[in-house]
């Protein structure tokens, strides 16, 4: 029952929060002042039929709270409105995009756990040694530099060996038709520096969160006892401290989610990375509101619905908390 | 998870000795390498953007490199220390200037955020009730939503400008703070001596600014000096994305228009080394003293939470240890 209960009130919360997240991008982009509706006339690119056949659609001439009905009706048939620039639907623009994101996101991510478990678990294993002081300092000074700084210092690095920009080569398409093994090393080559940087501001917390929690297990009872009963050192480090160690792994990953969302967001800047992050970039210079507000709605829904899944794996890895 | 960041700095003690807080951070800088060699370098970087116009080589929007192409991306030289940018200035100078500005972006948006989160954490913390429950709900909507995207669609919204750079930065980054401080005012309202001075008829002004106040003082500086970085971070981020203020030089800006105009393909490291290194020595001073301020507030706990992330963590096994 408990289980259920604890289940049912992550939903509960997750689904609260979409719905904050919702109302707050309704207040900002119409409600408050200059806001979306009142800077129309800024917009070169809107003639005055797009303008009036906008203002009857989202009914910007009714009262606010019959606005924001609207928009969440809208909202729930998936309607984001249309881009100012190019006068396409904004959800079918941003799906479009978050396809692109999710996979250099995702590599960016799983590599920096990687390297984050490994420098961590290395330097908790030989305290105080040299590996220690590297990779510890090391993780500091990454965590330390700025995102778009360590994407530009790649760039230097190894803009000559590297595709520093898009996700394919511009001619792939149109000069000869790449089949599916192809396309997937093109893209490849494109995602290395995106995900590099990505690992490089990201990886640091995780190996410091995953020195101390490790150093933490390895002064356990159990680990003594693993010990007495002669295990080799490498199996009572792996099976058992780090094991227990990973679980504040799993709390800092998911808290992280919406730090690693900003960084994407300026590394697809960096790389010209088709992803959401460049389009609510391009939003920002072209004065693009429905773009804009997208991309905000999508990113903070996707975080919320990350933060609720692995509240689930947590709950499922450690039943106790529940209690 | 959420669950877990309940009570972030629940397990924090509370300073011993009230009487000499000078002493507790004298203290603190003798014993600790790192609190010293941290605050050296922020004191560094201060010093050094109070006393930039006097020391600065150039002006730092003089096109002092000269005119005409061979001053584009200027290489290192005797005359110029860090070379020129792309218009031609000095980036020395720049730098120094940018670093005024960032420093100050950073130190007000900062104040900004603990006023915020000392005063939401103060009244939830001390109150309790309905106002807890309605300021911690916020709060943790808050924590939930990217920030650098938020961030980002507000100062869109409000338009490029300095101001709105510091207040979205200082509106977003309070509520890590307001929930340690919360803890930490729950924690210390419990105390007998507080009871006593209600008792004697002290009322809430009074206990709060006499008796809470001070208690949670050091974590209130090590939270400042932590949110420091955070908010010279996301600054730059804001400037990287031309929402700063197209006018003013900023560490940030710097990174931009190195970037934007083409420092990289004309091989202009000297454009763009420099400037993250001096964000980064920043950052670092601002971990180290935070960092050690809040291990010697808590020496048993095993995890540092508050420098890691803004986002608070705390093992299990270390609430359970400050169960017992």
């Amino acid at each position: 029952m408990r289980r259920a209960d604890y289940v049912i009130k992550r939903a509960f919360f997750a689904l609260v929060t979409i719905f904050v997240a919702i109302t707050l991008n309704f207040f900002l982009f119409r409600v408050l002042p200059g806001s979306a509706v009142t800077a129309l006339p800024r917009t070169a690119s809107m003639g005055p039929a797009v303008k009036h056949a906008l203002t009857v659609e989202f009914g910007l001439d009714q009262p606010k709270w019959q606005q924001y009905l609207i928009y969440l009706r809208e909202l729930v048939h998936g309607n984001m409105g249309l881009s100012y620039v190019n006068q396409q639907p904004v959800s079918h623009l941003l799906l479009t995009d978050l396809k692109n994101t999710i996979p250099m996101v995702t590599v960016g991510t799983l590599l920096s756990i990687v390297v984050g478990v490994f420098t961590g678990v290395l330097a908790a294993w030989r305290r105080g040694s040299i590996a220690d002081h590297i990779s510890t300092n090391t993780a500091v000074f990454t965590y330390a530099f700025p995102t778009q700084w360590l994407g530009l210092m790649l760039l230097i690095l190894l803009s000559r060996h590297l595709p520093t920009n898009g996700m394919t080569w511009p001619d792939a398409g149109s000069f000869y038709t790449e089949n599916f093994w192809q396309h997937l090393g093109d893209v490849g080559e494109h995602m290395v520096m995106p995900a590099l940087t990505l690992l490089l501001t990201a990886y640091g917390s995780y190996t410091l969160i995953v020195r101390t929690s490790v150093l933490e297990t390895l002064g356990e009872d159990y680990v003594l006892t693993a010990r007495a009963k002669g295990l080799p050192v490498r199996r009572i480090v792996w099976r058992h401290a780090v094991r227990n160690a990973l679980l504040p792994m799993v709390t800092l990953i998911a808290l992280d989610f919406g730090y690693i969302v900003g960084g994407a967001l300026l590394v697809e800047v960096i790389f010209s990375w088709p992803g959401i992050g460049l389009a609510m970039e391009n939003a920002v210079l072209q004065r693009d509101y429905p773009m804009l507000q997208g991309g905000f709605l999508i990113l903070t829904v996707s975080v919320i619905l990350l933060n609720f899944a692995s509240d689930l794996i947590y709950f499922r890895l450690d039943p106790r908390i529940s209690e | 998870m959420t669950a877990l960041m309940q009570e972030p700095g629940a397990g924090i003690e509370p300073v011993a000795a009230t009487s000499n807080r000078g002493g507790f951070f004298l203290t603190l800088l003798k014993d600790r390498k790192s609190a010293a060699f941290g605050l050296a370098l922020i004191l560094f970087f201060v010093l050094l953007a109070v006393v930039a116009p006097l020391i600065s080589p150039y002006s730092p929007t003089a096109e002092s490199c000269g005119t005409g192409p061979s001053a584009v991306f200027a290489p290192i030289s005797v005359h110029h220390w860090l070379g020129c940018d792309d218009g031609g200035i000095d980036m020395l100078s720049e730098l120094m200037q940018g670093g005024r500005i960032s420093l100050i972006v950073g130190f007000a948006a900062t104040l900004v955020a603990m006023v915020l989160g000392g005063g939401v954490g103060i009244l939830s913390g001390y109150f309790g009730g309905w106002a807890d429950v309605t300021l911690m709900r916020i709060t943790d909507y808050l924590l939930v939503i990217p920030d650098l995207v938020f961030a980002m669609v507000i100062a869109d919204i409000w338009g490029p400008s300095l101001l709105h750079v510091i207040l979205v930065i200082g509106i977003l980054e309070w509520t890590s703070t307001a929930r340690v401080i919360r803890a930490q005012v729950m924690s210390v309202k419990q105390r007998v001596y507080i009871k006593r001075t209600s008792a004697l008829g002290a009322g809430h002004t009074r206990i709060i600014t006499r008796h809470i106040l001070p208690q949670v003082g050091p974590l209130l500086i090590a939270n400042t000096v932590l949110t420091i970085a955070i908010a010279i971070y996301l600054e730059t981020a804001l400037a990287f994305l031309n929402l700063e203020d197209p006018t003013v030089t900023t560490w940030g800006t710097i990174l931009e228009h190195a970037f934007n105009r083409g420092a990289v393909s004309s091989g202009a490291w000297w454009a763009i080394v420099p400037d993250g290194i001096c964000i980064a020595l920043v950052c670092v001073g601002c971990f180290l003293l935070g960092q050690a301020i809040e291990d010697a507030l808590n020496p048993r706990l095993k995890i540092a939470h508050l420098s890691l992330t803004r986002w608070k963590i705390r093992t299990l096994a270390g609430r359970e240890a400050d169960a017992i």
